[in-house]
């Protein structure tokens, strides 16, 4: 028999162990993007990877901390690879690199590094990213661009000129713009059924990106990485919102299964809003968080402006993440429930 | 009338130990809305230090005639007749400028830094004195808006002066950066106003904290004892 102090953790749960499984967990989806949107998704990794590296180690040695075990743990590649995930693929070098620099030293570094950020840093980059630079974060490549990797490089380097190709929609963006345009002449099922943007259900290729980030994130569930609150409550928050009004008007909102695929829904609900660092704590909290972080979501990609809406709304729920803990407190086991 | 001393205290507590942008962070509204470039920054600086420096004089010269109870509305008549002054001037000979500040020089009446000096140094202390108080406490927030300025004009559109036109015709803004730069416009925004000033009080911290640490080191250090804390 042991003797030890709290906590009793069945196995060794270190934060290296857990950022390694997270990056396991992401490789199903990062897999299908390579295959069918392209492989520059790769070197966008590689790019972000080096840049939070070099920007850890950096504040590190600025902080007086020790290199090793804090670029060991694997956090600023997590975060890295999910600036790399949601920026465009063949947005320029230097884009990814300010992002990525922005997210570990300011969103990260600045309030104490790893486990006190209040705010998740590749959003913040991305927000960084869409405020600064609209244009550049809203080209996405048409899905089945034939262009060899050489010139993709090229282009994330500014050696190729940027062509006509480049400035694609994301299918979630393209059917908004097309509705707006439309002015209600043409309703979302015939818009859908063009299967070069909208494929099956949710967008040609993305649509199989979202089903590799669901496996890895079920993966994530059942290895026990993060529990099922925040993406059920996400995922269910979002269906019943965006059902009910299809169910309203089928002509002018799409299906919850095109919402749920499309754009970073999944990616948003398993790997970005389970943040244990800038999200709840408390089983109830985590439910309100991700039920909010899914209605934002919607809210921002139908009614709103921008192309998507995860980054804003997982924002806007970290900046409420202390107060929902706070009003969540469970019950201590033996003391009478409050309420 | 002053002595050495004072004016060495008086200047040192304006420009630096107290400065109002990045010590005490007064008139923060001025101050996010106003510096998307340098010009702009200075430009209300030095319509701020006029301000400052007549109302200060103002007030010290009348300090022993204003009732204590009723001295808050007073010294707003006071800052805001002044204010309505510089306004007119302000309009008449930089028309341009003008319009782009806007607001923002009505707004000087409202401005905490102003209020806060008269009523803390201003209403305590001799003309002389306060004049100064008010000259260098608008000094302090010169630099800080021209440097906040200067840094979100660079790294928003890679310009620096943009709109010195408005107040020397004849001149053009530099292009420090290539034609090609992007430009990061998180920086022109009020976020990027916020978080360079975050810098700047960061800056302005580790300063101190390295002056003081360079006093400490001077008589030589005790032995640090082993230990925890």
């Amino acid at each position: 028999m042991m003797f030890a102090p709290a906590p009793f953790l069945l196995k060794d749960t270190s934060v290296s162990r857990v950022m390694t499984q997270v990056c396991l967990a992401l490789v199903p989806g990062i897999a299908a993007y390579a295959w069918l949107v392209g492989p520059a998704i790769l070197v966008q990794i590689v790019i972000a990877t080096l840049t939070a590296l070099f920007a850890e180690a950096l504040v590190l040695k600025l902080r007086d901390k020790p290199l090793a075990m804090f670029l060991g743990d694997g956090s600023a590649i997590v975060t890295a690879w999910l600036i790399a995930l949601t920026f465009p693929p063949l947005a320029p070098w230097w884009l990814v690199v300010t992002a990525t620099a922005f997210a570990i030293i300011f969103a990260k570094h600045i309030y104490g590094g790893l486990g006190q950020n209040p705010f998740n840093p590749a959003m913040v980059a991305f927000a960084v990213g869409i405020v600064s630079f609209p244009a550049l974060m809203s080209q996405w490549p048409q899905v089945g661009l034939q262009m060899p990797l050489s010139e993709q490089i090229g282009v994330i380097f500014g050696l190729v000129p940027r062509v006509d190709a480049l400035s694609g929609a994301t299918p979630l963006d393209a059917l908004k713009t097309a509705l707006k345009l439309g002015e209600g002449s043409f309703g979302v099922a015939q818009l859908l059924a063009n299967q070069d943007i909208y494929g099956n259900f949710a967008g040609r290729g993305w649509e199989w990106v979202s089903v590799g980030y669901l496996l890895g994130g079920l993966w994530m569930w059942q290895r026990k990485l993060i529990t099922w609150h925040v993406p059920a409550a996400f995922v269910g928050a979002m269906t019943v919102l965006a059902g009910s009004l299809w169910l309203y008007d089928p002509a002018q909102f799409a299906s919850p299964l095109f919402h749920i695929f499309s754009g970073g829904s999944l990616l948003g609900a398993f790997f970005i809003a389970t943040d244990p660092v800038s999200g709840c704590t408390t089983p109830r909290g985590k439910l309100i968080f991700g039920a909010g972080a899914g209605l934002l979501a919607y809210i921002i990609r139908v009614f709103g402006g921008y192309p998507d809406g995860i980054a804003f709304a997982v924002l806007l729920m970290n900046l409420s993440a202390p107060v929902i803990d706070l009003l969540t407190q469970p019950a201590i086991f033996g003391m009478k429930d409050k309420s | 009338m002053i002595t050495r001393a004072e004016f060495k205290t008086i200047a040192h507590n304006g420009i630096w130990k107290q400065n109002t942008s990045i010590v005490q962070i007064l008139g923060l509204c001025p101050l996010l809305a106003v510096t998307t470039n340098a010009v702009n920054g200075i430009m209300l600086s030095l319509a701020t230090i006029i301000v400052m420096a007549m109302s200060n004089v103002a007030v010290a010269a009348l300090r022993n005639f204003i009732p204590h109870e009723i001295r808050i509305p007073v010294f707003i008549l006071i800052v805001a007749a002044l204010v309505t002054v510089v306004d007119l001037l302000f309009n008449a000979n930089l028309h341009e400028l003008y319009l782009v500040l806007g607001i923002f020089i009505p707004l000087i009446v409202t401005n905490c830094i102003v209020l806060a000096r008269v009523e803390s140094f201003a209403a305590k202390n001799p003309p002389l004195q306060s004049t100064f108080d008010g000259i260098f406490m608008g000094v302090g927030m010169l630099w800080t808006l021209a440097l906040l300025g200067a840094l979100r004009e660079l790294i928003g559109s890679g310009t620096l002066l943009g709109g010195i036109d408005m107040v020397f015709s004849g001149l053009q803004p530099i292009q420090l950066l290539p034609e090609s730069y992007p430009g990061f416009l998180l920086a022109m925004l009020p976020p990027g106003a916020f978080i360079l000033l975050g810098c700047m009080i960061a800056w302005k911290n580790w300063m101190d904290a390295r002056a003081a640490e360079r006093n400490r080191r001077k008589p030589p250090a005790p032995v640090e004892a082993l230990g925890c804390h």
